[in-house]
């Protein structure tokens, strides 16, 4: 069985929407070119952060769910570092309750949002 | 005798403390997972420094402590919850 990774990246808030795009179609093409296979996404948008990374106080986040080999999320991540845009990145394997609580969110998400937790 | 012994009189009367038992709110609520995503939840957890608030305090689990502290990890290296800060509250 392949394991389902969860990744978060921040991209630079001077990206153009289009520019954002175009980094998440990258990513996305690293992880379905290495045999993964994409189980959901999420845009975050602008946000603020917490603490200033590389002197800036905000960032794009973006989320993606996805199975695949233990080797990727090394792929993954080398892309990541050599990417400008990307200010952090976060990778971590689900475990199954990350996943059920995941499949839960989203599925409250579709009903539109009748409890909220 | 043994009816003096029971009328004791205090000055002031004695304040019986009854301590309010700690539980812990994973094991309670059965939720197993702890989300990272969610700052205001991982709050509870914090002091207004941005500390990992201890167990004796919270009432948490030993299990559950340490599914805490990640997420609050997780959260700090996302920029999602401060490393160090004052009056986070």
């Amino acid at each position: 069985m392949l394991n389902q990774y969860e990744t978060v990246f921040i991209a630079t808030p001077v990206l153009s929407e289009n520019q954002m795009k175009e980094a998440v179609q990258k990513f996305k093409k690293v992880i379905t070119e290495n045999h993964g296979e994409i189980v959901h996404e999420e845009n975050w948008g602008l946000k603020k952060l917490a603490y200033a990374i590389q002197k800036k106080s905000t960032g794009f986040y973006y989320l993606i769910e996805f199975k695949g080999e233990g080797n990727l999320v090394e792929k993954l991540e080398v892309q990541y570092r050599r990417d400008e845009r990307i200010i952090r990145f976060l990778t971590f394997r689900m475990e199954k309750f990350a996943i059920e609580y995941a499949e839960k969110k989203r599925k409250q998400k579709e009903s539109g949002k009748i409890k909220e937790e | 005798m043994a009816q003096n012994e029971s009328e004791i009189r205090y000055l002031t009367p004695p304040t019986v403390e009854v301590k309010k038992k700690k539980y812990c709110r994973f094991k309670k609520n059965r939720i197993k997972y702890i989300d990272y995503k969610d700052p205001e939840f991982l709050k509870k957890f914090l002091n207004d420094q941005g500390k990992i608030l201890p167990r004796r305090i919270t009432g948490t689990s030993l299990k559950y402590q340490r599914k805490v502290a990640k997420a609050v990890k997780r959260a700090r290296h996302i920029a999602i919850l401060p490393y160090v800060t004052d009056l986070l509250k």
